[in-house]
């Protein structure tokens, strides 16, 4: 793509932005001129632009939508249906736009006859006069007050004006734009004519003339003045420049603790003048980063008209603190957020209409968006003032979903019970709109705005309003920690999430309890969990700790509130965050890592992954009352929340797609010249082999040159390959199905790296390849049982792994907990072997295993363990619950083989 | 930090006709190896490595290199050998990958060597797993056997385990 039109979709798009709010203010403000002017001007410099450019698609639209908007300037009634007419060419501009820039400038094909004549068929309706009249009497009184009143008498006047000013716009406008370069002369001239159309003529023509001066000084604007003030810089410059500012703030600070050492050293003059210079740059670049939270609320007036439109309800929406500002990166993760606060407030936040009327409110609900700094935070409120939290509701629901005892709820303040709307799955919506109360609502918004380390507050009165508070901090990039030790080891803890620090002695008022060893300590009138980081951290055991004396960092994570015990507290101080290497990115209870002044690197706590880990400690306690082993609890995860390694692509769509990386048995890249067309499919010579080409979809299609990647899957010596566009990320990510599909090849939709993404079914691609792939290896292992009993209380490894094993030839039958394969091996289903997982509720693997152990019928049955964590104990374990083999999830080709061993093995016996 | 080597630089032009490779010998628990030169960053002495919690026991832990996090791996112990005794120093090769810095924690560096591509060797078939997982063959040299560490395996055995 070139420069020009990588500038003109950067610029266009900003355009576009300021037009989509700028016609809800016109909307709501039909009579402003100035509003007007502005819409039109930015439409007309997207058409002219694109005509330069050559985008003929684009230069239609924006050329009927301004038409349109003409007619508007000329005084036709502005009416929602218009304004909606060309909100939605604006989106169909941004969709042209969005594809030019994925397809590298090339306009999509397309039609836009439907909008275009729509957009024509109210420029025209515009010019009858029906609609005319009605506004008629308004226009006048805005040209009549510049000059006189308007005696009664003088209706033919207006008839005459309004001739003349529907002439005057088909003819002159363009007649100006053409003939800007020989100006004034023309326009001088003019004035002759319109002394007979009166003063209003005159009006009419200073607009034109200013139009023309206005667009005048725009050009020569952008010549000098904008571009002289302000450079665009790519952001990946700015990311470098503030690395490079970090690196320098951390040499500073080890030069300054080197210096302390030192009293009298001649350093200390320069360094300080460093430090200061080193202080003023941090600040400067962190400058060039922040950004005015009004750029991520652009969307928001239009998204609220929309709502107001499709709800029905009048909605005002007011900003205060537009340009607070906010490091960008911050700035990006909070805007999907905050346009799903935005939706809830409005649909069930505002109470419809005639409620409100009935209970004494203006007939138009408001949301009010506000943000200030407080305290190296920026503090975000998004306040209604419409019907409140429904306490009952959330009760009900809170206990419907098992989230407090009626006991608990009865004891609960009116907050801690709104609270619950955080929680997971929480949507308290009585009925499904199609803007929001499908379950995925605030628990979402709390996660995306603790991931950035910020917190979320809900503060609600019934009949009066609610009101959510984000507080997040400024920036990502430096963070102010609490530097505490434990076990000889020194941490960092992010001050945000520390409310409070408790000294705890034995012998004082704050001494740490036990409940049957679980500490605790009574603050004030609360009761507080406790944990020590050593232990927490798997650095010594329980017993070893001096837990009677040292510091409480109270943590407040969400609405979890707990202590964690450390041995001392040391200072804080502001660190840059460094992320963790990949090898060490799975460790949930580190957010990354940075070094201090000192030099030595220190581990920065994540206090989702210890307030994550207090929730597992506690079920672990519950399972410890079921005299389960302790270690057994905590493996007791369920399968879906251990992060996977992933493979994301694109194929056939923009939409990411997923398979799991174990699956894919390599990536490889052919020259397009390389594919073979024969017998109606695409095929490439593969290692001395054919290996035919499979698409995700129909419409999906291998590129026309270069090289075409693809992910290659192979079994038992056949290989396939799936053709994609690009290979897109490998993450290490939970995987849990939200959405489950019915198109075949899609098992479901999941959340990964925040965006919605399709997993791929690989089940359904290998009989595309090959369409004996399944029946193949039927046939030729038709001698052995083939029957197989899967247990697996993990839906997403049932659908990975059935289609595995039937792949490798056996029928499966599956069940989703051990009660259930109890169930099917009393009716008397028959099975060659059976499958477990080791990790599920109720009844784990290895109970389920030795019970079957006891059935004389099933003392022989080959049974294989699957599990997740494969450790030498546990695989002992296995071998003591009467397992004939454990094997690691994900290990497929591990699986097939062990299966194979132990049903021969079985057939050996059997013969 | 004491900084003995640094090799990254001149490596290029001495591997030219492609028919040699360089390699940094290394000594871990008596065994010679051999980490091909391209791959090696630098050769420090670890100091203050600061352990983390929860890691692979192979992780050592992470330690400030010139102002980058470096990853310290322990080889000894992704050996399955015992561990250094005593206050034995420590040395370790430090290598960039995936745009990551990795330090592996070895006994001792010895010499470079340069040593014809096809003179080296396939792992011995007898050879123990797990060291086969991350040799990449076995260069016969006078009196002692070198074996290849094929860093990218390590790294990747390492970085994404099998058992998810």
């Amino acid at each position: 793509m070139d420069d020009l039109l990588r500038e003109f979709l950067t610029e266009t798009n900003e355009s576009l932005d300021v037009v989509d709010v700028e016609l809800v203010k016109f909307e709501q403000d039909p009579n402003n001129a100035s509003i007007l002017d502005n819409i039109f001007r930015l439409v007309h410099t997207i058409k002219g632009t694109c005509g330069f450019l050559g985008l003929p698609r684009l230069e239609a639209i924006a050329h009927a939508a301004e038409t349109l908007m003409g007619k508007f300037r000329d005084g036709v009634p502005v009416t929602p249906e218009a304004v909606s007419l060309v909100l939605s060419s604006i989106d169909r501009i941004k969709e042209i736009l969005a594809d030019l820039e994925s397809s590298n400038g090339e306009e999509p094909a397309g039609d836009d006859g439907d909008l275009i004549s729509e957009l024509e068929r109210l420029s025209l309706s515009a010019d009858t006069g029906d609609a005319f009249e009605v506004e008629m009497d308004e226009e006048a009184i805005i040209v009549q007050t510049l000059e006189r009143p308007l005696r009664p008498g003088e209706v033919s006047l207006d008839e005459l004006e309004r001739a003349f000013r529907e002439a005057e716009v088909e003819i002159d406008i363009p007649v100006a734009e053409e003939e800007q370069s020989d100006d004034q002369d023309d326009l001088d001239k003019e004035p002759e004519i319109a002394v007979l159309a009166k003063p209003a003529m005159a009006n009419e023509q200073d607009e034109a003339k200013k139009n023309i001066s206005s667009r005048g000084d725009q050009k020569s604007g952008n010549g000098q003045g904008v571009s002289n003030q302000s450079i665009r810089v790519a952001v990946e410059t700015l990311e470098h420049l503030m690395t490079m500012v970090s690196e320098l703030v951390l040499t500073r600070n080890q030069l300054l603790e080197i210096v302390r050492r030192h009293e009298d050293s001649e350093f200390k003059v320069p360094l300080q003048r460093l430090s200061n210079v080193t202080a003023e740059l941090q600040e400067g670049v962190m400058k060039t980063r922040m950004q005015p939270i009004g750029n991520a609320w652009q969307k928001l007036p239009r998204i609220v008209r929309d709502l107001s439109q499709e709800l029905n309800k009048p909605i005002n929406l007011e900003m205060v603190g537009a340009d607070t500002e906010l490091d960008r990166q911050v700035l990006e993760l909070i805007k999907d957020p905050l346009t799903h606060m935005i939706r809830n407030s409005a649909d069930h936040g505002l109470e419809s209409p005639e409620d409100r009327v009935a209970a004494g409110k203006p007939e138009k609900g408001t949301i009010t968006l506000s943000a200030y700094h407080e305290g190296g935070h920026i503090l975000i409120e998004v306040k209604d003032n419409g019907r409140g939290l429904n306490l009952d509701g959330i009760k009900r629901k809170a206990l419907a979903n098992g989230l407090a005892t009626e006991a608990e709820i009865e004891k609960m303040s009116d907050h801690q019970v709104q609270k619950f709307i955080f929680a997971a799955g929480f949507s308290t919506a009585e009925k499904v709109t199609s803007v929001s109360g499908r379950g995925v609502g605030m628990d979402v918004v709390r996660n995306n705005v603790e991931m950035i380390g910020g917190s979320i507050d809900v503060r609600s009165v019934v009949g009066k309003g609610t009101s959510f508070i984000i507080k997040i901090p400024l920036t990502l990039a430096i963070v102010s920690t609490l530097i505490v030790e434990a076990s000889g080891d020194r941490f960092a803890i992010p001050q945000l999430s520390v409310m409070e620090l408790v000294r705890v002695q034995s012998n004082s008022e704050h001494r740490i309890e036990r409940i049957k060893d679980r500490p605790v300590l009574r603050l004030r009138n609360k009761l507080l969990p406790l944990v020590h980081i050593s232990q927490l951290l798997g650095m010594s055991a329980e017993g070893e700790l001096d837990e009677d004396s040292g510091f409480i960092v109270v943590m407040q994570v969400g609405s979890q509130t707990f202590g964690v015990v450390v041995d001392a507290v040391f200072h804080t101080e502001e660190i840059v965050v460094k992320p963790m290497s990949s090898m060490l990115r799975n460790l949930t209870m580190f957010s990354g890592n940075t070094i201090l002044g000192d030099g030595a690197v220190i581990m920065i706590i994540d206090p989702n992954g210890v307030a994550a880990a207090m929730a597992s400690h506690a079920s672990s306690s519950m399972a410890a009352a079921v005299e389960a082993a302790e270690e057994e609890a905590v493996g007791t995860n369920s399968d879906t929340d251990m992060p996977i390694s992933l493979l994301l692509f694109r194929a056939g769509s923009q939409e990411p797609k997923a398979v799991p990386l174990s699956l894919v048995t390599r990536l490889e890249e052919f020259e397009v010249s390389k594919i073979e067309r024969s017998n109606g499919r695409d095929l490439v010579q593969y290692r001395g082999s054919l290996m035919p080409l499979v698409y995700v979809n129909e419409h999906a299609r291998h590129k026309e040159e270069g090289t075409q990647p693809m992910l290659v899957f192979s079994d038992l010596g056949r290989s396939m390959g799936l053709v994609v566009d690009e290979i897109v990320d490998i993450v290490e990510d939970r995987m849990s199905i939200e959405v489950s599909s019915q198109t075949p090849g899609v098992l479901g939709s999941a959340i990964i790296k925040s965006k919605a993404t399709e997993i791929m079914d690989l089940g359904h691609y290998l009989p595309l390849a090959f369409d004996d792939w399944f029946v193949r290896k039927e046939v030729s292992r038709s001698t052995l049982s083939k029957n197989l009993l899967f247990v697996d209380d993990s839906a997403f490894f049932r659908n990975m792994l059935t289609p595995v094993l039937k792949a490798a030839g056996y029928k499966v039958s599956v069940c989703d907990s051990a009660s259930a394969a109890f169930e099917l091996l009393e009716k008397g289903a028959s099975f060659g072997a059976i499958v477990t997982d080791i990790e599920m509720p109720d009844v784990n693997g290895f109970e389920f295993c030795a019970a079957l152990r006891n059935d004389p019928r099933f003392a022989r049955l080959p049974i294989i363990a699957l599990s997740a964590v494969v450790t030498p104990a546990s695989i002992e374990q296995g071998r003591q619950a009467g397992f004939d083999d454990y094997v690691a999830k994900f290990d497929r080709a591990g699986l097939i083989a062990s299966l194979k061993d132990v049903m021969t093995g079985e057939l050996e016996v059997a013969a | 930090m004491t900084n003995l080597t640094t090799v990254k630089d001149h490596n290029d032009n001495q591997q030219g006709g492609g028919d040699y490779i360089q390699f940094v010998t290394v000594v871990i628990g008596g065994q010679l190896f051999g980490i091909p030169i391209s791959q090696v960053h630098d050769v420090f002495v670890p100091e203050k490595v600061t352990r983390v919690p929860l890691a692979p026991p192979e992780v050592e832990g992470v330690l400030n290199l010139r102002g980058r996090i470096v990853t310290a791996i322990n080889m000894r112990r992704r050996l399955h050998l015992e561990p250094l005794s005593g206050d034995q120093g420590m040395m370790a090769v430090g290598i960039e990958y995936k745009s990551e810095s990795y330090g592996l924690v070895i006994d001792a560096v010895g010499e470079v060597l340069n040593l014809p591509v096809k003179e080296m060797e396939s792992n011995p078939s007898n050879l123990d797993a797990r060291w086969a997982e991350i040799s990449g063959g076995v260069h016969r040299l006078d009196g002692q056997l070198m074996v290849v560490l094929d860093v990218d395996r390590l790294l990747t055995s390492l970085i994404e385990p099998k058992a998810a």
